[in-house]
């Protein structure tokens, strides 16, 4: 690209032929006029989104709340609630994308209504979003906002670099939510195989956005793996040893193992796949050399351990919350650290039952499916723990319980037929089919999605000092769980009939029904959504009923219940030493909870930074150059980080104290208010009684 | 207690430096781990490499492109520039002043440089021998590794050059220290993946 061509094309590629409405004026077909009202829409949607936001923030004057409290702060519990909020503004946007896949199937067998390329990038963005958009981000900030608590740290190590990575994240967000409104996004599937990506057959902007939103995403969840890995290692409070850890602080530490380990093969292939599209070259090209079988390879390579940095997470928020309310001692904890790790290390050995059918020999595959079988081992042991834990403890019937049990329940299903799949035998008959897709919602839905919101429902009084409400927290955890069925089950039997995934249409007529009941359970989830969110604002309408300034709703174990709801943003007033396990559980038996120390010390917090949205804002621009072809705006931002990061490197007076004085004014305020209020016992649990101190009862125990 | 904590793998400052000291346990331990990851990103690459070496595509291989000379001459100048840093490192330890530290530096910057305006002279050579990546398999897995390397080193003589400025600015405060004790993991760490460049990619290519 020479200087001449770069003022000659100022916007690049962009023109208005990659506005959603342009193609339905041009030639308005019935079928373009169909999708191009839905794609409009949805990117009216978009753009009404934020617009609504801008003149909101601007009306009760928010930006300068906005800036210095939410985005510049580096308090790992605000990066925290920043991820969850990305995660469901874009969980919204990725299901409403599946019921739209689910209808045009339950229209598919006439041929439906969306174009078979108006399919492709719904499936790819569901898939795309669901993972890099909505489970991780959801994860990190769960992670984010419990485990240093968990520790109890005052902060994560790196702060700053926290910050930097979920401005990462979200400009990859942002670049996915921006193909909505320009350009169209990947037709490739959520792993984007090449060669069909590769420029000679996808030459417009979609992989390109998938790309480029993915590196930035994978970049920011590496050095979030970095910086999670050093605060569980470095930070923890005196006393806290490595098996004295609340078992979803184990799961972190896993996760973010597997993250600084797995995440470099897809930062890999999306780097390769971007020089065979931008420069030519022929990593992954039909000709000349290229061989798409290192994709492949590279990307699971990734994506295997990816599942595992998904589930993981979930299986210590499970552990937490059965054990708390089953008002009982995690049982087997040892067994569930140790099959943590296990799973943590066999989920490198596994990554070639992706593709069993692409041509190894059948000692190869019989090897990788033997190590597939075997992670159902460590995965079993997990189960039976949780059962056990809940035997003769004193089960109360909460939100999260009712997760959990569908959790257990749906979970070793999908682990049942996962262990099905393992067999190469059996895989090579219904690989690509719709079986595949319903193993893996079976394993994500109610794995990795119950599991993030339980760990919403249980720590939201935590963060925000006032408990959701119960009554629609339930309606929506049934509407979950039963829709989950109704849309997944019958996609076994599909699968089995032979319907291959990523069908726009189809010419069996034995699918119908089917596909009918599949639809209607994405409708009743779309319902569980809607009272999910119905349940935040009713909750929000009655918050002075449900406060729990105290801290404690839920008599709680971990040394994250042991601070007001919401904490201080230095978390603990004073680090607490720990000498054993479930350090507050063990406090309060011993009745040495809510004490007041007789001296306080100053306590040094980071200042707040520019960094992280800034390298955001950066970030976005790189990425919107690239996928546009805007050449100066890519050169103009590349040089913008690259300053960034050197004046950053320039900065000296990091640091702010806060006064010891205040501190102990805090403190003390909370210590008051916890002594002022009643303890109550678990019948009242979801009462507005409940202030968040818990009476100690012995297990089993009437009240 | 006669044997100082070790507060992370390779050199420590010594409890000499006091508080530095233990700023450094946080932040390097976390530099070995993001150094780990880095291990990771060559490891891919090289194995991209390995698995089209015969992807020449009727192109020209590395019996037409290497040029073993000039290559060894840049292997003598990074191991060279690993010696001074170092150097630069005891000098960073032991004192005295900040002279020394950025005599070795600077030493080490000079070596960077003459390592990649080689590296650069033998890219252009071979480009003009054909051999540019859009050629084949075998010349994009090349250039994704050996220029990924130099595009580290570039990175480091960058951040080296940012050091220097910081030393200047504050003098050896604790962020400047740090700093100097991370680029030297990060440089001899280069150190290795080019011995493994020479070895794989060199050395091998022309067995
Ligand atoms: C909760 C309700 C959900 C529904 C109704 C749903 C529905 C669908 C549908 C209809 C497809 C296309 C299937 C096909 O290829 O024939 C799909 C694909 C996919 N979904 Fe979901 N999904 C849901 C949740 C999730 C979640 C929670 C995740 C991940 C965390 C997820 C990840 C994926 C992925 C990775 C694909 C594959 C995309 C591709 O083919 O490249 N989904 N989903
Ligand atoms: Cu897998």
């Amino acid at each position: 690209m020479s200087i001449a061509g770069i003022f000659e094309h100022p916007l690049g590629r962009l023109g208005p032929d990659a506005l959603p409405f342009w193609q339905m004026l041009q030639h308005p077909t019935e079928g373009n006029i169909i999708n191009g009202c839905v794609a409009t829409g949805a990117a009216s949607m978009v753009v009404i989104g934020a617009l609504v936001m801008v003149v909101l923030l601007t009306r009760y004057r928010r930006w300068g709340v906005l800036w210095s409290d939410w985005l510049t702060s580096p308090d790992h519990k605000k990066i925290g609630i920043m991820y969850v909020a990305i995660a469901f503004v874009m969980l919204a946007r990725a299901l409403i994308e599946a019921v739209l896949m689910r209808a045009q199937q339950a229209f598919g067998l006439s041929g439906g209504f969306l174009s078979p390329d108006h399919f492709a990038q719904l499936f790819s963005t569901h898939g795309t979003i669901m993972i890099f958009f909505m489970a991780m981000p959801f994860l990190t900030g769960i992670i984010n906002y419990v485990m240093p608590m968990q520790i109890g740290a005052r902060d994560v190590s790196f702060p700053v670099l926290n910050s930097i990575s979920l401005g990462l994240t979200a400009a990859g967000a942002g670049l996915v939510m921006v193909s909505l409104v320009i350009g169209k996004f990947s037709t490739g599937g959520w792993f984007g195989y090449p060669p069909f990506t590769e420029a000679s057959f996808s030459p417009g902007v979609g992989p390109d956005y998938w790309i480029w939103s993915l590196t930035l995403a994978s970049l920011g969840s590496t050095l979030t793996g970095i910086n999670f890995a050093v605060t569980i290692y470095k930070e923890r409070a005196p006393g806290m040893t490595l098996m004295r850890m609340p078992l979803f602080t184990w799961t972190a530490l896993c996760t973010s193992i597997l993250m600084i380990f797995a995440m470099p093969p897809l930062t890999v292939a999306t780097a390769q796949l971007a020089l065979d599209r931008y420069l030519g070259f022929h990593y992954f090209t039909n000709a000349l050399g290229g061989n798409m079988m290192n994709f492949a390879n590279l990307f699971w390579l990734f994506g295997h351990p990816e599942v595992y940095i998904l589930i993981l997470p979930s299986f210590g928020v499970f552990s937490e919350v059965i054990s708390t309310f089953s008002g009982k001692v995690l049982y087997g904890y040892r067994s569930l650290v140790m099959a943590t790790m296990a799973i943590t290390v066999l989920s490198f050995t596994v990554w070639l039952h992706h593709f069993f059918t692409m041509g190894q020999n059948a000692n190869m595959n019989a090897a990788f499916g033997i190590a597939s079988m075997l992670i159902g081992v460590p995965t079993g042991v997990k189960i039976y723990d949780w059962m056990l834990t809940m035997f003769r403890g004193r089960v109360r019937f909460t939100v999260p319980m009712v997760y959990s049990f569908g959790f257990i329940l749906l979970f070793v299903l999908g682990g049942m037929s996962g262990i099905l799949l393992a067999n190469p035998s059996v895989d090579y008959q219904v690989h690509n089919t719709v079986f595949l897709v319903a193993h893996f919602h079976n394993m994500a839905v109610p794995g990795v999605l119950f599991g993030m919101l339980v760990a919403y429902h249980f720590w939201f009084p935590k963060a925000f000092g006032f408990r959701l409400d119960e009554r629609w927290g339930m309606v929506s955890a049934l509407c979950w769980i039963f829709g989950f069925m109704a849309a997944f089950f019958p996609l076994y039997v599909l699968g089995v009939m032979g319907l291959p995934r990523r069908t726009v249409a189809y010419s069996e007529a034995s699918y119908v029904p089917l596909e009918w009941v599949a639809f209607l359970g994405a409708l009743l989830i779309l319902v569980a959504l809607g009272s999910l969110l119905w349940q935040l604002r009713v909750s929000i309408r009655h918050r002075d009923e449900n406060r729990v300034a105290a801290g404690d709703p839920w008599n709680g174990r971990s040394l994250e219940w042991a601070t007001s709801a919401p904490p201080p943003e230095y978390n603990f007033a004073v680090i607490p030493s720990v000498e054993g396990r479930d350090a507050f559980a063990r406090a309060k038996e011993e009745g040495c909870a809510y004490q007041s120390p007789d001296t306080y010390r100053d306590i040094e917090l980071p200042r707040n930074s520019a960094m992280g949205p800034v390298t955001g804002a950066i970030g976005f621009a790189l990425g919107f150059g690239l996928v546009w072809h805007i050449w100066w705006l890519v050169i103009l931002s590349f040089l913008a980080a690259v300053t960034t990061l050197i004046v950053r490197g320039f900065a000296r007076d990091t640091t702010r104290v806060v006064p010891a004085d205040e501190v102990r004014r805090e403190h003390l305020r909370w210590i008051a208010a916890v002594n002022a209020t009643t303890a109550v016992s678990r019948v009242d649990e979801c009462r507005p009684v409940n202030d968040g101190r818990a009476r100690y009862e012995a297990i089993g125990v009437a009240p | 207690m006669n044997r100082e904590a070790v507060r992370h793998p390779g050199l420590n400052l010594g409890a000499a430096h006091g508080r530095d000291d233990e700023a450094a346990e946080r932040v390097m331990f976390g530099f070995w781990v993001f150094l780990m990851s880095d291990a990771i990103l060559f490891g891919m690459v090289f194995a991209t490499y390995v698995t089209s070496v015969h992807a020449t595509a009727g192109g020209p291989g590395p019996h037409q492109l290497y040029d073993i000379t000039s290559v060894f001459v840049e292997t003598l100048l990074l191991l060279a520039s690993s010696f001074t840093f170092g150097m630069a490192s005891l000098a960073l330890k032991y004192g005295p002043g900040k002279g020394r530290l950025a005599g070795w530096m600077i030493a080490t910057l000079a070596l960077g440089i003459g390592f990649l305006a080689l590296e650069v002279h033998d890219f252009t050579a071979m480009f003009a021998a054909g051999g540019v990546p859009s050629r084949s398999g075998f010349l994009s897995a090349f250039f994704d590794l050996v220029p990924l390397h130099g595009l580290h080193v570039a990175a480091g003589c960058v951040w080296l050059v940012c050091l220097l400025g910081q030393i200047a600015r504050y003098g050896l405060d604790t962020q400047a220290k740090l700093g100097v004790m991370r680029l030297a993991l990060f440089w001899h760490f280069l150190d290795i993946i080019w011995i493994m460049i020479f070895s794989v990619v060199y050395l091998a290519g022309l067995a």
